[in-house]
């Protein structure tokens, strides 16, 4: 049975609930590489979990196996105490899974609005007549998901683009248009695949506090992937640190800033 | 008004017609092209076994008839029941969404990531096999293609008539229009409305937008790729029938009919290969283009007075001279998506 203990209470005094999503010795191989070597760690309700390492350490692999990129040769995953049989991405997606991508998967032809509304598919459940005709259940339906998509484009502050293809818009905002059309899902999961990479300063400033900030007002559980260790210690609650596909650390930030193998792989050894 | 541009403007309006029927087949092309990255050379033929199936149905034949006698030694060809046109349409497009099904659960599915030019070559097998289906389960022979609505109203009687007489009255001289085409043009100006209204204001026209547009974005919102594309593939069979019939009510139903598939190439190079605006303006440029053209060119009076010669049947290869001419100066055709490789 999986540990569904109550969680914790985060230094700023946040409460982390019980676990979402749960690897378990999850080994993942392509030909006769192993990306991941039997992996374990979990991510609980409410937190914000980073996934750190150096280049090719295998953290990429570990977020497409969560949102069922890749299926793992070996270990189970279990998503609200269940274990999940081996699913396609779009499966994964409609159990409540939102990510976005390192090199941002946008629908391009369309505007930020239709981008966003995209991300709510998964919540458009009337029929294809009633959609067609605009009749009844399907005019309140898209309504409603209309109402939400416009929080969320308000929320991260890209109204003034909200009618701009997505085509023409710079790198920055591609990437917070990405996350909005993750966040339009509703998720229970958040997957962040480097949010922040290729970005500026001023921009990593603008997006930690967005991530902060979808944490705190709809209480997002969110997984992410980063480089930048600066910014994965402020934001993460609990980060797992991986090293050629193994896992050489979990815990807080602070552990993890003072866990000896992480500062040998990861930070360097120091050379005085 | 002078007597050359009376005749020119009834050209013109034929012209719009025909085009609308290259535009149809050019249809198909697209939405297949958009969603997949397909280039359906089986669109044509696709168009002749729609066209095929409905015949067989309306008039009650026995498919697969020549195999079952030849096997059995039985004499069978005909149920000996007729079929009312609607519920021939509807059963035709049923055999539609199956095939589309078996396309992307035999073919397709297994050519995931593939170079395109693979795609491509599994589209012309597929185009031979169904032409090679087509024939055992239907027969070879030319067929007359009939849709009735209702007893004795076939197609729309008369519009032509008004028409003749409107312009007999205005100019003194009757356009000539062909009934044919006026339903032709009714049915695909429906037929666009409903494919608009179905990709812009359905989930699953939502859907199939963002698979075109991005595949690993689309999977992550949870569309599922393999729905969509038998979704694609059904509507571009449904497209098929609809061109089928215009095409076998034209010209009966017969195996050149798969040849329309190549008037639609240059329709598409106009156009642009992933815009439907495009196929659809692409298909009445071609259509104007090329009997007009006709027009001038074979009158001495027009032609003969300015070059000092006349050229005649110049449709059969002005719609490919100026599909070269757009390779060379628009690659991506009137209303294509810009190919910009960003360094």
């Amino acid at each position: 049975m999986l540990d569904q203990a109550e969680g914790y209470v985060t230094a700023d005094g946040r409460k982390i609930g019980g676990v979402v999503m749960e690897m378990k010795n999850i080994t993942l191989r392509f030909g006769g590489v192993e990306a991941i070597k039997d992996i374990s760690f979990d991510i609980r309700e409410g937190e914000i979990r980073a996934i750190i390492g150096p280049n090719g350490a295998g953290k990429s692999s570990m977020l497409n196996v969560i949102s069922g990129f890749y299926i793992p040769q070996e270990g189970q995953v279990y998503y609200k105490g269940a274990p999940r049989p081996p699913m396609k991405p779009f499966e994964v997606a409609r159990q409540g899974i939102a990510r976005t991508f390192q090199n941002i998967a946008l629908f391009e032809g369309m505007t930020v609005l239709d981008n966003v509304m995209t991300g709510r598919l998964t919540h458009m459940k009337t029929g294809l007549w009633a959609q067609s005709i605009w009749r009844g259940k399907a005019e309140a339906e898209e309504t409603a998901n209309r109402e939400v998509a416009e929080k969320i484009i308000d929320f991260l502050e890209i109204q003034a683009i909200r009618k701009t293809p997505v085509a023409r818009l710079p790198y920055g905002l591609k990437k917070r248009v990405e996350l909005a059309r993750a966040l339009a899902a509703e998720p229970s999961l958040l997957l962040l695949d480097e949010p922040m990479a290729g970005m500026n300063v001023e921009e990593k400033e603008d997006m930690s506090r967005f991530i902060l900030d979808v944490n705190d007002e709809f209480g997002t559980t969110i997984a992410l992937i980063e480089h930048d260790m600066g910014v994965v210690m402020d934001l993460s609650d609990r980060v797992v640190v991986m090293d050629y596909g193994k896992k050489i650390g979990d815990g807080s930030p602070d552990e993890v800033r003072n866990n000896q193998d992480v500062i040998d792989a990861y930070l360097g050894v120091s050379h005085d | 008004m002078s007597d050359q541009l009376i005749y020119a403007s009834e050209v013109f309006l034929n012209g719009l017609m025909a085009g609308v029927l290259y535009a149809l087949v050019a249809l198909g092309f697209v939405l297949i092209f958009k969603a997949s990255g397909i280039f359906n050379f089986a669109q044509g033929v696709m168009a002749l076994f729609a066209a095929m199936t409905l015949v067989g149905i309306q008039s009650g034949q026995v498919p697969f008839a020549h195999l079952i006698n030849a096997i059995f030694g039985t004499k069978i060809h005909h149920f000996g029941w007729e079929v009312h046109s609607i519920i021939a349409i509807i059963l035709t497009v049923l055999v539609m969404i199956l095939l589309a099904w078996m396309v992307q659960r035999f073919i397709f599915k297994h050519l995931v990531g593939q170079e395109p030019i693979i795609l491509f070559m599994a589209t012309i097998g597929l185009a031979y096999l169904l032409e090679g289906v087509a024939d055992l389960m239907w027969g070879s022979e030319i067929k007359k293609l009939d849709v009735c609505l209702a007893e004795g109203a076939c197609l729309p009687q008369g519009i032509n008539v008004a028409i003749d007489e409107a312009t007999y009255n205005l100019f003194g001289y009757g356009f000539f229009i062909d009934n044919l085409d006026i339903t032709a043009t009714i049915i695909a100006i429906l037929l666009v409305t409903a494919l608009v209204i179905f990709s812009q204001y359905t989930k699953q026209g939502r859907a199939m937008r963002a698979v075109a547009d991005d595949h690993q974005a689309a999977l992550s919102v949870g569309v599922s790729l393999n729905y969509i594309w038998i979704l694609v593939w059904s509507v571009a069979g449904f497209v098929a029938l609809v061109a089928g019939i215009m095409w076998g009510a034209k010209s009966g139903v017969q195996f050149s009919l798969s040849l329309i598939a190549l008037k639609a190439l240059p329709v598409l190079m106009l156009g642009g290969f992933t815009s439907i605006p495009g196929a659809i303006v692409g298909g009445l440029i071609i259509g104007v283009g090329e009997k007009l053209f006709e027009f001038f060119m074979s009158s001495g009076d027009l032609a003969g007075a300015l070059f000092g010669f006349t050229m005649n049947a110049t449709e059969n290869w002005f719609a490919y001279v100026l599909a070269l001419i757009f390779l060379v100066f628009r690659p991506q055709g009137l209303f294509g998506e810009k190919i910009i490789e960003r360094v």
